[in-house]
């Protein structure tokens, strides 16, 4: 993940409390989904950010999870993220989220 | 009440995946706040 954006997160964790920040990701490829979640919740896996050795356990979704796309009006995500949900690997996205959120989400809710 | 009800939201999106602007979009009829949404380019 962008270090700018490493150091906005862990900025907006210490501001508001990670118990009250939800990270949305909309990687177009599994692998990077999975990266991005892992480095919000268990630390930056390259070491080269301000996430490096944070273990911020935040709760993470991608929007093409059901966690995300039955929480939001149907008709909006069908206008916004319909065309890419067919087009991605929805059920590997899914995958790879759910298993870095069972390991290091310190939120299970 | 869902799971962004009143929750500080952070978005990543991808360029080549679902833009930070049409996840923003979807949260806007919620009671939530986007702290930042940014759109990345993972390649």
């Amino acid at each position: 993940m962008d270090l700018e954006n490493q150091k906005r997160i862990k900025d907006a964790s210490e501001k508001f409390g990670a118990e009250n920040l939800v990270v949305v990701i909309g990687a177009a490829e599994a692998e990077a989904a999975g990266l991005a979640a892992e480095t919000v919740t268990a630390g930056d896996p390259t070491f080269a950010g301000p996430l490096a050795g944070v273990e911020l356990g935040l709760r993470v979704y991608h929007a093409v999870e059901p966690e995300f796309k039955d929480e939001v009006d149907a008709q909006i995500f069908d206008d916004q993220v319909g065309m890419m949900e067919m087009v991605l690997n929805v059920d590997e996205i899914i995958e790879e989220m759910q298993s870095i959120r069972s390991q290091f989400c310190k939120f299970n809710d | 009440m869902s799971r962004f009800t009143g929750k500080k939201i952070v978005i990543i999106g991808d360029r080549d995946g679902i833009p930070g602007p049409a996840i923003e979009e979807c949260l806007k009829p919620i009671d939530c706040e986007v702290i930042f949404s940014s759109t990345e380019c993972f390649v």
